[in-house]
């Protein structure tokens, strides 16, 4: 199944693929209203979802659709209102406190007084890495997103993109099996964009993480997930969600296959059929 | 140079206000002194030349513009006089004499940065009290604004005269006055600044389940750097006014204030003038000296200032 696998021992990030589809995170009839009476706004109505481990979703819809408040209720940082969401088994809380998700947000919103290392080291401090484990975690996300040139150099010294794979090594340098990702290259052009797509799924081949994705693009979408979940806004909700008959390997020319366009047109149909609701 | 250049101009139009100003300021002295002298002077008697106007005077004895800068005890010493008493008293007096203004800004300068320290330790701590504790801003916050409503010129006697029932003096109830002003822009940049981080840092901790100790060092002290130099140049010279303040009351032998009230209590205008500049140099030295440091430590954060 995951034939990329040969090429992971290099990191020591992998992990045995699993033989059965094992949910990591698991959504039934969740809502969620903010406020209430005449304001009350349902960002998020009757969700039902399930991630398997290994998966890689993507969450596409207009704004107000409900695709970041969902990644955020996967965060513990919103609470639903109704329904139930477990992640890892446990309550999106208790996963929280157990660290096992890296989160990604828009913006790198690195610390402009910490290097790239210093701020990609930042969660291991918190978590009380030692000093030694600290230091080679570090070294080998860095590698991992190629910027281990750029350790000692400050946020402002590095371009949007590298900004954003640095933030990308600080969510994976304490290796949660679990990857929440909002727009995270939302603020990027288009080829810096193509190029972090491309490095992201070999990322996700080499360590088989869990990966949810936000997205505005249908393109980046498909191209990147294994499973997308079509949204659509008031009230926030899932119309359809289409798995991807595309291989795990992804040149960028697969963009240009019949499948790649096939699916590219159901996920644009699913917008459009939120849309006229 | 082109700021120099403005500099320069802005300089030089206060100055030639000032050297004009000293003509009408000293007008009726100077004509007392040449009636006393025997000139001719028009109105003749000091009864008639009471209630007529400065300037009336001036145009009546032209005679005295060329004298108004140079009188003994001028209601308004020209700017070369005071320059001159500043230099007399700062770099041609040994600094141990009693009518050295470097003693005297030592004795200023020392309760000035202790009240600052103290100042600035307690509006630190009073704001991250602020920032963490709903109680404490609901509470604590109110009282600080109302403290800096108070005249301190009304308060700082009382202050000294309870500590001094209570056996503190000297140094420290001139500091503690200093703290009084300095303290508050300390407390309000602080909150300001321990605030400053946006949501997203914020949910980024709260997704590593950082405790709130490790927000504070992490994120929110660092954060509020920029902010507390801001507050620590104002503060600094609040700290420097209370301290003189505080020397006012007291009937200080020493400092800055002592100096102010020598002066005033023997006329001698040239003095008060002097004492006043040096006190605003060193509150400019100081306030300079914070923006080194605020330059060197964001710079060094990776922060432009």
């Amino acid at each position: 199944m995951r034939d990329v696998l040969s090429q992971s021992e290099i990191d020591g990030f992998a992990e045995d693929t699993p033989a059965v589809a094992e949910p990591v995170v698991k959504a039934q009839d969740l809502n969620l209203v903010f406020g209430a009476g005449e304001s009350a706004v349902h960002a998020l109505k009757d969700v039902n979802l399930t991630i398997n481990k290994g998966d890689f979703v993507s969450f596409i819809g207009p704004s107000g659709c409900g695709k970041t408040t969902f990644l955020r209720c996967i965060a513990a940082l919103e609470q639903p209102t109704g329904g139930s969401l477990t992640v890892n088994g446990m309550t999106p809380d208790e996963a929280r406190q157990a660290r096992a998700y890296g989160y990604v947000f828009q913006h790198a919103g690195l610390y402009p007084w910490r290097s790239i290392a210093k701020n990609i080291q930042l969660p291991l401090e918190i978590m009380g890495y030692s000093k030694a484990e600290q230091g080679k975690r570090v070294g080998e996300v860095l590698k991992l997103v190629e910027l281990e040139q750029f350790g000692k150099k400050f946020p402002w010294q590095l371009s949007g993109g590298m900004q954003q794979r640095a933030s990308i090594a600080r969510a994976l340098a304490f290796d949660a099996d679990i990857l929440l990702m909002d727009e995270p290259f939302g603020a990027l052009d288009e080829i810096v964009r193509d190029h972090l797509n491309e490095q992201l799924l070999q990322l996700w081949a080499r360590t088989n993480k869990t990966i949810g994705f936000v997205t505005h693009s249908i393109p980046e979408a498909v191209y990147l997930s294994t499973k997308i979940v079509v949204m659509s806004p008031r009230p926030g909700r899932i119309t359809d969600i289409i798995e991807s008959p595309l291989p795990k390997e992804r040149p960028l020319d697969i963009r240009d296959s019949p499948e790649f366009i096939e699916v590219a047109h159901r996920v644009r149909e699913g917008l459009r059929a939120g849309h006229a609701s | 140079m082109k700021t120099v250049m403005s500099f320069l101009a802005v300089l030089a139009v206060i100055v030639g206000f000032w050297y004009a100003a000293c003509v009408p300021m000293n007008v009726k002295g100077l004509l007392d002194a040449a009636e006393r002298a025997g000139e001719q002077v028009t109105p003749a008697t000091a009864r008639e030349r009471r209630d007529a106007g400065a300037f009336g005077l001036v145009v009546g004895n032209t005679f005295v513009v060329s004298r108004s800068w140079s009188v003994d005890r001028p209601r308004l010493p020209a700017p070369h006089q005071v320059a001159i008493e500043l230099w007399e008293t700062t770099v041609q007096k040994k600094i141990t004499s009693k009518r050295s203004l470097i003693y005297h800004g030592k004795v200023t300068l020392s309760a000035t940065l202790l009240g600052f320290g103290i100042g600035t330790g307690l509006g630190i701590l009073l704001a991250v009290g602020i920032v963490h504790s709903r109680v404490m801003d609901m509470s604590v916050m109110p009282w600080a604004i109302v403290s800096q409503t108070i005249p301190i010129i009304a308060l700082a006697p009382m202050i000294i005269v309870v500590l001094y029932s209570i056996g503190v003096q000297g140094l420290l109830p001139k500091a503690i006055i200093a703290a009084y002003l300095s303290f508050f822009p300390v407390v309000v940049g602080m909150v300001k600044g321990l605030r400053s981080p946006d949501h997203m840092k914020l949910d980024l901790l709260i997704t590593y389940n950082a405790n709130t100790a490790q927000g504070f060092w992490k994120l929110r002290l660092p954060s509020s750097m920029p902010y507390l130099f801001a507050s620590l140049k104002i503060g600094i010279a609040a700290s420097l006014v209370g301290a003189i303040v505080g020397e006012l009351p007291t009937g200080a032998v020493a400092g800055f204030g002592a100096r102010l009230l020598a002066g005033s209590y023997y006329g001698q205008t040239v003095q008060i003038w002097s004492a006043l500049f040096a006190a605003a140099i060193l509150a400019a030295g100081l306030v300079a000296l914070l923006g080194v440091m605020e330059r060197l430590i964001l710079n060094r954060m990776g922060v432009k200032a």
